[in-house]
């Protein structure tokens, strides 16, 4: 079996094992596991768009708000009606609705994407930042106008369905198919758009279709990754998905070094620990953030975690 | 009728704001082929350098806005300058994204600075020029709309001689055109791109005024909203094209202004970006620009 799917089945494995001994952890802990994870989730799908594919959304966010909203909307409403209370019902059919929830979400992202993508992905990286930006400002605005949802209130009252298992097992999913996706023969055009858009359309490649595979892929998993968010913490509002929310996971994505799947995932992890630790200096935060970027760019612009790689094989 | 002509007075006077803003967006993109996204920001920094001027000048006199707009101009050239050599020079020739992303971190940098140090709170902007009504037929006009407008077109018209009528101009249109051959020709292209840079924050400062004199609450993160919407205006008009950034804001604040007093009004923030999203779609080169081919 090649590696990544043994390393996929053990890191389900484990995601399982955590949930036979819940009492061993105590809640704070269990809290920041889980932002951990929803986080890794984030960076790792943006690093298809942002990293692999040399593209700049600065919309994650929006896509995450579209998935935390349409799941929660499965979970509140759709849910009741097929299976009756979901509280009285059992613990498969928990789950599938949960499942259900969440894919609802992804393929809503998706189709967010899709419809963001097509027409800005045809033009230069910078206007992608900026039509995204711009795009997560839209949604934010049709959530508050859109009353069914819960206008500016947001939505309140979601099942609290998210376990550790869940984003565990989510979180090891996302890395195996992006990995398994830049890995293939179709996923090198991804890396060929990156380095350079015109000698990969002069060798038969479609860059404005690998970009698109790439945004609307990411946007899935921002839409699940918001599902399991708005699970987590039962209550969203329009305004819990802005743009800072967009720069906290690009900087993920910059710390970890553009296209180093092991560099972003560890730069999730920090980066979800270290506004815990710095608790006492919060309001200072996102000054260290930006100078983190600025600098980070003058000084060591292929990531803080980015070391010389090794030859991949084959 | 008249509500209509009332409207489009209104449009026109936020139009010019965002075609001030637009402008700085458009001739950094001719210099340097980049989006300077800490630019909004520096529209923020103009409002607070207006602020705490306004309030060392004594109110309602016309000298003492004056002082107010020059010293705000004064204050984001520098800055804008600073912001060029320290962040963006050093960058000369690496890729464009990250430049983007040292452009972002400049522009959030000064946000929460701004949040720090300014406090996130809004404050209130003083009035500082006299303030009157005129009325026109059935027309409403007051001194600070008739003021944003006047300055927009006196600055616009100054734009436009320094840019084709003086040697530093002339070296940006070189450099817009063609920055190795400027270069060859014996034009010092950190010199230019510097004075740019100075040209377009203090344009961005001047518009930080005029709003704060038309929407006297300031806050940290006020540039953010106009800076984007000044953004899709200089899109709008053709990137790079400094007469289409100027039409661009000026179509995009009547547009609004039509959209906020009509049944749609919240969902007037999101239409700049409905129309970016269309022109990007048919007309992605702007209404002036011209589609361009790269040559590899």
């Amino acid at each position: 079996m090649p590696r990544p799917h043994v390393a996929l089945l053990l890191a389900l494995a484990a995601a399982y094992g955590v949930s036979h001994f819940p009492g061993g952890l105590d809640p704070y802990l269990l809290d920041v596991l889980t932002g951990i994870g929803i986080n890794i989730i984030l960076a790792v799908s943006l690093n298809l768009v942002n990293g692999y594919t040399g593209q700049f959304s600065l919309g994650h966010a929006g896509f995450m708000s579209v998935g935390a909203y349409l799941s929660s909307a499965v979970s509140l409403f759709v849910a009741p009606k097929l299976v009756g209370e979901l509280s009285a019902a059992g613990e498969v059919t928990q789950g599938a609705v949960f499942l259900a929830a969440l894919i609802t979400g992804g393929f809503c992202a998706a189709l967010a994407g899709l419809f963001v993508g097509v027409p800005s992905l045809r033009l230069r990286g910078d206007y992608l930042a900026l039509v995204t930006l711009g795009f997560g400002e839209i949604i934010r605005v049709i959530f508050q106008n859109v009353e069914i949802l819960g206008g500016a209130l947001g939505l309140n009252a979601i099942p609290g369905s998210t376990t550790l298992t869940w984003v565990l097992a989510v979180a090891a999913v996302t890395v195996f198919v992006v990995h398994c996706l830049v890995d293939s023969t179709y996923g090198r055009g991804f890396l060929a758009t990156r380095d350079d858009e015109i000698a990969a359309a002069a060798v038969g490649l479609n860059p404005t279709r690998y970009k698109i595979v790439a945004f609307v892929v990411a946007a899935f998993f921002a839409g699940v990754a918001g599902g399991l968010y708005a699970h987590f913490k039962l209550t969203i509002t329009p305004t819990g998905f802005d743009f800072t929310r967009s720069i906290e996971i690009v900087v993920m994505v910059i710390l970890g070094g553009m296209g180093n799947a092991v560099g972003v995932i560890l730069a999730a992890v920090l980066l979800t620990v270290l506004p815990e630790v710095l608790r006492p200096i919060a309001e200072y935060r996102m000054i260290l953030y930006s100078l983190l970027l600025v600098l980070l760019m003058l000084l060591r612009p292929q990531g803080l975690f980015n070391f010389p790689a090794r030859r991949p094989r084959g | 009728m008249a509500e209509f002509l009332q409207q489009l007075l209104n449009g026109l006077s936020l139009g010019a704001i965002y075609a001030l803003i637009a402008l700085g967006y458009t001739m950094v993109y001719g210099v340097l082929r980049f989006i300077n996204f800490a630019h909004s920001d520096v529209f923020m920094v103009g409002a607070f350098i207006g602020y705490f001027a306004g309030r060392i000048v004594p109110e309602g006199t016309l000298w003492g806005g004056l002082v107010v707009l020059l010293a705000a101009m004064a204050g984001c050239a520098v800055l804008g300058m600073l912001i060029e050599r320290l962040a963006y020079r050093p960058l000369r020739g690496a890729p464009t994204l990250n430049v983007l992303i040292t452009a972002i971190g400049v522009s959030l940098l000064l946000e929460y600075s701004g949040q720090v140090f300014f406090g996130a709170a809004p404050r209130t902007f003083p009035a500082i020029l006299p303030s009157a009504n005129f009325t026109l037929g059935g027309l409403v006009l007051s001194s600070n709309q008739l003021v944003v407008i006047v300055v927009a077109v006196l600055l616009m018209i100054g734009l436009e001689l320094i840019v084709h009528r003086t040697k530093i101009g002339m070296a940006m249109r070189a450099v817009s055109l063609n920055p190795r051959a400027a270069q060859l020709v014996g034009v010092n292209n950190d010199v230019v791109i510097s004075f740019t840079f100075g040209l377009g924050s203090a344009l961005a400062a001047a518009g930080g005024v005029l709003y704060a004199l038309n929407y006297p609450s300031i806050d940290p993160l006020m540039g953010v909203m106009p800076g984007l919407k000044a953004f899709v205006a200089a899109i709008l008009g053709g990137i790079g094209n400094i007469p289409g950034a100027a039409l661009g804001g000026l179509l995009l604040g009547v547009v609004e202004t039509f959209v906020n007093g009509s049944q749609w009004s919240t969902y007037k923030d999101a239409i700049a970006f409905a129309i970016l999203i269309v022109i990007l779609l048919f007309r992605p080169a702007g209404l002036l620009g011209r589609a361009t081919v790269e040559k590899v």
